[in-house]
Order: structure tokens, then sequence, then C-alpha cells
């Protein structure tokens, strides 16, 4: 380990987490120093693996919803997003468009609120206090339309596979409108905060940049990717639900710093906004369920389907041996890949920059360990 | 009555990737299937290296983004792991499933040259199969601790197993359970 340096000086091993305010979460992190400034990382990462896979072949495929509620558990909504629409590609079912644009007025809301997680925790980790008091506040307005349509604030469970197990409650257009209305000089305010505070500039730019191409040969997928110049969106890409239907921009990066992904993921909630609007309008009673029988029993086969969760792309993968449980369901975690580039990100920063690096890939260690 | 629904199940794909694919590397593609429109080439295994940089340049579709590469256990079959890979091209705007064959104990080619992002993928499957990767950078167990025995995702490990003797070192936990 001690090659020899500057002046000899050895390196310097550095071990931060597993309980570390800054990493979000159970992520350790091994930095190989010289000086302030690091030379490579490791990171150890399997504190939270519940083995959700594993649970996913013993249970059924109804059975295995709520437990996708609990890897992202800052964007539940999203996850068993993605899982119900694997299934139902499985079993070829349709969806009526009034669960279509249901969904999407959910998922989007719950992007808004994951990033608004994303946005007060990376500032607080930079030492802007005030934005955390500003994003929680607004989070709770959309944790409150969760809570009064299925229920629940973080594990929402909101969507069944085939449709949706509740019609939208009275006044639920009025709502979301409401909170648009409320939500959208509100990102002008967080913008007033950050986006030309002469710290949060010297502490985001050029820090942590990751090329394009580097970008794509490590596969990283969401905002981490447009941060560094690719246009490319799952739901622009290869639509799903009604997404094809609706118009919203891809916001991109330019150098791929640490300030591009700030700014991408600031532009994506007015893009999520505007978003919810269209749905809204486009909401007409009808059914909201496809399709599905009560027992869910797809053919023999296998299919990935992928959405464009807050955090990158979701994929799950499910092989089915015509049986009524999965016989086995793989979950293409966007942390997981994305954290992968941290190791790149970090090199020739100094420590100080590794929390602002960690913040901005936006991992939640409940996904990256599954 | 409405007569009974057809039997849906994966059927023969052709297509000019595939026929070129059987030109450049003949007996390398042993089936190509298609299902709910999503293709799957089941190649030979010591083919997919050169499959893959193929693949990934612009004569065979720059199929650039490894979305995702996992692994299958089939315990009843000769070879009981299959290890698939979701590679997705910007240019054609299209996903393609790899898939490749192997037995216990039976090295695999890494694709790390090919798509670095396959690194921590190969290694989540050593872990949790134990299909071990040849020429891969930093082989070792990436979610489970490194000393613990067994490899949970394969069939033969039941959901209610794990590694006693580990948990009772570690965590001081007298059952397990």
């Amino acid at each position: 380990m001690a090659e020899s340096t500057y002046l000899d000086a050895s390196e310097l091993v550095l071990n931060m987490g597993p309980q570390h305010p800054a990493t979000h979460g159970v992520l350790r992190v091994k930095l190989k120093l010289d000086g302030e400034r690091v030379l490579g990382t490791e990171c150890i990462i399997g504190y939270l693996h519940r083995g959700v896979e594993k649970i996913a072949e013993n249970r059924t495929y109804a059975q295995f919803a709520p437990y996708t509620d609990r890897m992202d558990y800052v964007a539940a909504v999203t996850n068993g997003m993605g899982y119900c629409e694997a299934v139902e590609k499985l079993l070829g079912v349709e969806l009526p468009p009034r669960a279509q644009y249901t969904r999407m007025i959910l998922a989007e809301l719950q992007r808004i609120a994951s990033h608004l997680i994303w946005l007060g925790t990376h500032a607080l980790d930079l030492g802007a206090m005030t934005p955390v008091f500003y994003t929680f506040r607004e989070r709770e307005e959309i944790l409150n339309i969760m809570e009064k349509y299925c229920g629940a604030r973080l594990t929402t469970h909101a969507f069944r596979i085939g449709g949706l197990q509740y019609d939208l409650y009275a006044g639920f257009e009025k709502e979301v409108v409401k909170f648009c209305d409320y939500f959208l000089p509100k990102i002008d305010e967080y913008e007033a905060l950050l986006t030309k505070n002469r710290i949060w500039m010297n502490r985001t730019q050029g820090v942590g940049v990751l090329t394009g191409d580097d970008a794509i040969a490590l596969a990283v997928a969401g905002p981490v990717l447009r941060g560094s110049g690719v246009k490319w969106d799952v739901r622009k890409a290869l639509p799903y639900e009604a997404y094809d239907k609706v118009d919203f921009e891809v916001p991109i990066g330019e150098h791929g710093d640490t300030y591009d992904r700030y700014l991408v993921r600031i532009e994506e909630m007015r893009q999520s906004v505007r978003i919810v609007r269209q749905c809204v309008e486009r909401l007409e009673p009808g059914p909201i369920f496809g399709k599905v029988g009560k027992v869910i029993k797809p053919p023999a086969g296998e299919v990935y389907h992928s959405i464009e969760g807050p955090k990158g792309e979701l994929g799950y993968f499910i092989v089915s041996d015509g049986s009524t449980t999965p016989y086995r369901v793989r979950i293409r975690p966007p942390s997981f890949i994305n954290l992968q580039a941290l190791d790149y990100m970090v090199r020739g920063h100094l420590v100080a920059d590794v929390v602002a690096i960690i913040g901005t890939i936006d991992i939640v260690l409940g996904e990256v360990d599954r | 009555m409405p007569p009974p629904k057809p039997v849906v199940k994966p059927e023969p794909w052709s297509s000019p990737l595939v026929e070129e694919l059987q030109k450049r590397f003949p007996g390398a593609v042993i089936e190509a299937l298609i299902f709910r429109d999503q293709p799957a080439i089941t190649l030979q295994k010591d083919a997919i290296v050169s499959v893959a940089e193929f693949l990934k340049s612009d004569d065979g579709g720059t199929y650039v983004f490894l979305t995702d590469q996992t692994g299958v256990d089939y315990p009843k079959r000769e070879k009981r792991f299959e290890v698939v890979y979701h590679v997705y091209s910007f240019k054609r705007n299209d996903r393609l499933r790899l898939k490749i064959l192997t037995g216990e104990n039976e090295k695999v080619p890494s694709v790390v040259s090919v798509w670095p992002a396959a690194n921590w993928m190969e290694r989540e499957i050593f872990d949790m199969f134990g299909i071990p990767f040849e020429g891969h950078p930093n082989l070792k167990r990436i979610l489970l601790p490194d000393d613990w025995t067994g490899h949970p995702l394969r069939k033969d490990y039941d959901i209610l197993r794990q590694d006693q003797a580990w948990v009772q070192a570690n965590l001081n936990i007298k059952s397990g359970q």
C-alpha cells in the first residue's frame, strides 16, 4: 500500500462511514489519500442487504409488490409502478387511461418529493442550512396528497398489478393543481438561495466531473447521465404509460459537474409540474383496472421493463415459469449502478468534495443494497 | 363462451442483426427468441467478449450502454446458470438481451473490458450465484461479507438458511432468525 509520493510521504487510508451523516445511510467508503487529495476509493456496501430478490422467489406476484416500496424508500411510488408495469408487460395487459394518468400524476409528484429530499440534504451537506427546511415543507404537501390517496406517506404501495386499488378521492384534482400553483414559485425560492450563491458555485462547479462518454461506459442513468450532456430519458426514449402523449423537456447539463446536475434536477422538478398539470387535464371518469384475473399467473417467458425513476433507470427483469410465483426477479437499481461512478468522479478532489459528490449522485442505500 | 386465449410463448426471432452475428461468428449463436417484443439471443460462452465488442462497434449497432447484467439459476439443466446481459443502443433506440449458459464452477469471460459498468454487476453475480468471471479486475463479494459461505440466489439455497456460523460470530445472535 505504502507507495512513495512527494517527499516520501506515504499514503493514508481513511475510513468514511458507515455511520456518517453525509453518506446518506450506511455507506462506507475507504479513501486513499495523499494529504487532502483523494487518490482512489473503495465503496463497501451491503449493510442494508435484505435479499429482496430472494424474497421475490418465495412470494406470489401480488405479494411481492409491497417489498419494492422498501428499496428506494423516498420514492416508493415509482418503485411500485416499475414492478407493476413489468408484470403487466409479462401478462400483456393494457391499462385504461384513467389508471395511466393517475399513475403518472403520483409518480411525478413522487419525483418532486425525491428531488426535494435530495436538494435539502445535498445543500445541508455543503453547509447551506436553510434549503432543507424549505424543501421538507413542500414535500409535506406531497406526502399529504399521498396519504389522502392511499393512507400511507412513505411506503405507499399505491398501485396494483393491472391498475389501481382505489379510485381518486373527491377533490384530488383540485388539490394537485393547488399544489402545482403553490410549488412553482418555491422552486425559484430555492434557486434564489443557491443558484447564484458564490459559496454554492465554488463548492459545486468543476467538482466531480463526469464526461458523457464515461457516463455511458459506466451505464449511469437519470440526472447524472443528463448532467453529463447526454439527452436521454426513458420517458422519452422508450415511453411507458402515457408519457408519449404529454409534452415535456429533457434538461441536460454542459460540463458534467455537480453544479450541472443540480441545475438538471431543479429543471426536472419544473417539468414534472408541467406533466402533472397535463395529466390532471386529461383525467376522465372511467375504469381503473385492466383485464387481470384474481390470480396472477403469467405465461412462461421473461421480460425486462424499465422506468425513469427519480434516481435513474429503474428496471425489473422478471423470469416466469408459468406459475403464480416469479421464478426470478432482478431489480436494476439506479443507485447501485450510479454509485459505481463515485470512484471515477472523486479522484484528484479534496476530502470535502467527496461529500459533495456522494450527495450529487443521489443514492438511497436501501436500493443500493436491496 | 369466448374462444380460449392462444398460449403466448417465446417465438424464434430472425433479424439482420442475428444473420450478421451468424456470419461473423459461425456457431456462436445458439438460438434467438422473441417474447413480448423483446428479443433475446443465446450465445456460446466463449464468444461473448468478441460478440460484445462487435455489438459495441458502429457496425454492430453501437450497443454502448450495458443496462443490466444478472444471473438466473436453473438447477435441473445440464448447464445450470444463465448470465443475462441487457444492452442498449442510443443510436437505434433499441434494447437487446444476450444470454450465455454456464455450469457450476465454470469460468465465464468478463466483459468489463468492453463495458466498464459490468464491474459491480459481475461482482454481484459472483456474490449471489458463485459464478467466477475470468479477467475481472477485482472479483470479490460486494453485498455480503467477504467471509460469508454460500450463494443466496441459487435455487438450492433456502430462504431461511443463512451462514449461521458467521451470524453468531459477528452479530452475536443465537438463533440467527
